[in-house]
């Protein structure tokens, strides 16, 4: 089997999107003054957050699996982070 | 009842999960009313596990569980293995007894659950999928802040007790300060994929006959000394595979979680047993590895925790429990609410049975028996050197070099002045293994 890349695994999943509404916020000032921004691009298996040039974190919440990781990593009020409207997210077949 | 207000329902489930579905069955099961909110689609759209139920505990509220659930397979083969980037180094562990009774069964939670939820239905709980959970609603008591319903958003339901089943992340235990953010080195994030395979070519490569399945847990390289573990479970066509990833570690040694999974999967030992295969799903899963420790106050006045949600995982290093705990949790939960409600007194002192029952069941005890493995599964050595040094031996004993063969312990003894544990690290583990497990 060769090894998928994270988008091409997040294609096998169905998810049902939420086209108003994210449901993570990053506060940049906080991620900015702690620097945190690393660790969380860095243990979000879903690969939603990215580190952008001007430093800021961006957020690709539609590709979000829901695990709380990034909530976990992160520095006090960097992210405002709940679980998606019901019925929109990651609807896992498998499980 | 001891609110004085009116309600909805006699009791609301946040949560269908195990813990939540079990909660609700035996409750209704009691003639109680109950509705189980859900956030997902279904039942089951929202849950991922590792894949490993110890099952004898779910037997004793579905005593047909093994027939009818969709289970996947019955564990009878365990292998423990200490992977080296060139070596690996295993305990293969297979035992028939372990399917007479069946100890074991290997699940995957998005086909469980909607049998759980459907056996919930039957019994005559009302379930509301598609709702998150906002809020809970408080009032002020006599002692203090009591839970007297839920708020999703315009709509508000009351019940005399709330049972918060709402996972590792459990927004409603945080909201009403039942718990607080847990230290990093008591979380760990689980990265996992369901490859599909036939099942005859699982059978084969995995030496098993029929419904018998293997868990493999494997630690060192496939993680890049990153303290967790690797895990591979057999289902019936399909194999779950990932690592789970202590997050104070994973941090300290700024390594990306995905990096890990793929060195994982591509690993030459592991890699040969998904050859062919055809990755079906991707997700991931916070778990709480700390225990005991992470287990505070688990009922307020009108509201209880139960499962993930009230921090009830355990891992041994040799068996990862999670799923048995939350049905252990549920049962205790129904038990002391049942009473509570009998007696009319949800308040926390009112509700005080479950606690009193979780901790006098096996699962409970065990918490109690466990709650130093945490600490000791933090001990660095293990992710890496203890496999180096046992790969190392072996090589010593094993490659015939064309040289005078050494006496084992000689050969045992230059392994160790190569490696950085001491021989005092072994006393020192041991010691402490002993003591936790």
């Amino acid at each position: 089997m060769k090894p998928l890349s994270v988008p091409e695994l997040l294609a096998k999943n169905r998810f049902e999107l939420d086209e108003e509404e994210s449901h993570i916020e990053v506060n940049q000032a906080v991620v900015k003054a702690t620097g945190c921004g690393k660790a969380v691009v860095a243990c979000c298996p879903a690969h939603v957050y990215a580190e952008e040039a001007d430093g800021t974190l961006s957020v690709e919440y539609a590709a979000c699996l829901e695990c709380g990781t990034c909530l976990a990593v992160a520095a006090p009020g960097a992210l405002k982070w709940h679980y998606p409207r019901g019925g929109f997210g990651i609807q896992f077949r498998e499980g | 009842m001891s609110d004085g207000s009116e309600v909805d329902f006699d009791v609301i489930v946040v949560g269908a999960g195990i813990a939540g579905c079990v909660t609700a069955f035996q409750l209704a099961q009691q003639g109680r009313s109950v509705v189980l909110i859900e956030r997902g689609e279904a039942p089951g759209s929202k849950n991922l596990s590792g894949g490993v139920l110890y099952c004898r505990g779910m037997e004793k509220v579905f005593p047909d569980f093994l027939d009818e659930a969709p289970v996947e397979r019955r564990v009878t083969r365990n292998y423990i293995n200490f992977l080296n980037a060139e070596s690996s180094v295993g305990i293969d562990y297979k035992d028939a007894r372990l399917a007479g009774p069946v100890n074991a069964v290997t699940v995957l939670r998005a086909k469980l659950d909607p049998w759980l939820a459907e056996k919930c239905e039957e019994a005559g709980v009302f379930i509301m999928p598609s709702v998150r959970v906002d809020h809970v609603i408080t009032q002020d008591g006599g002692t203090g802040k009591r839970v007297v319903g839920v708020q999703a958003g315009e709509d508000q339901l009351r019940a005399h007790v709330v049972v918060a089943a709402d996972g590792v992340n459990s927004f409603i235990a945080q909201e009403v300060g039942l718990r607080t953010k847990p230290p990093l080195n008591h979380l760990a994030t689980g990265v996992k994929c369901v490859v599909n395979l036939p099942r005859e070519t699982i059978e084969s490569r995995f030496n098993l006959t029929g419904d018998e399945g293997a868990a493999f847990a494997v630690v060192g390289d496939c993680t890049q000394g990153v303290g967790g573990g690797g895990f591979m479970y057999t289902n019936t066509d399909s194999i779950s595979v990932g690592v789970v990833l202590r997050l104070d570690d994973l941090t300290a040694k700024e390594k990306v979680a995905t990096e890990v999974f793929n060195h994982f999967l591509s690993h030459p030992f592991i890699a040969p047993y998904l050859g062919g295969g055809e990755v079906a799903e991707y997700g991931c899963h916070l778990v709480a590895e700390g225990g005991m420790a992470m287990v505070g106050e688990i009922a307020m006045d009108g509201l209880v925790v139960v499962g993930d949600a009230a921090g009830l995982t355990l891992n041994t290093g040799l068996t990862v429990r999670g799923m048995d705990l939350a049905v252990a949790s549920a049962v205790a939960a129904a038990t002391g609410i049942g009473s509570a409600l009998d007696q009319m007194d949800t308040s926390k002192v009112g509700l005080a049975g479950y606690r009193e029952a979780f901790f006098a069941s096996p699962a409970g005890q065990d918490m109690l028996t466990y709650a130093k493995a945490p600490g000791f599964l933090e001990i660095e050595r293990m992710y890496q050197d203890y496999g180096e040094l046992f790969g190392n031996v072996l090589y010593g004993a094993f490659n015939l070099d064309d040289k005078p063969r050494e006496h084992l312990v000689k050969v045992a003894l230059k392994a160790f002045k190569k490696s950085p544990v001491k021989i005092r690290h072994l006393i020192s583990d041991g010691l402490a293994g002993v003591r936790a497990l």
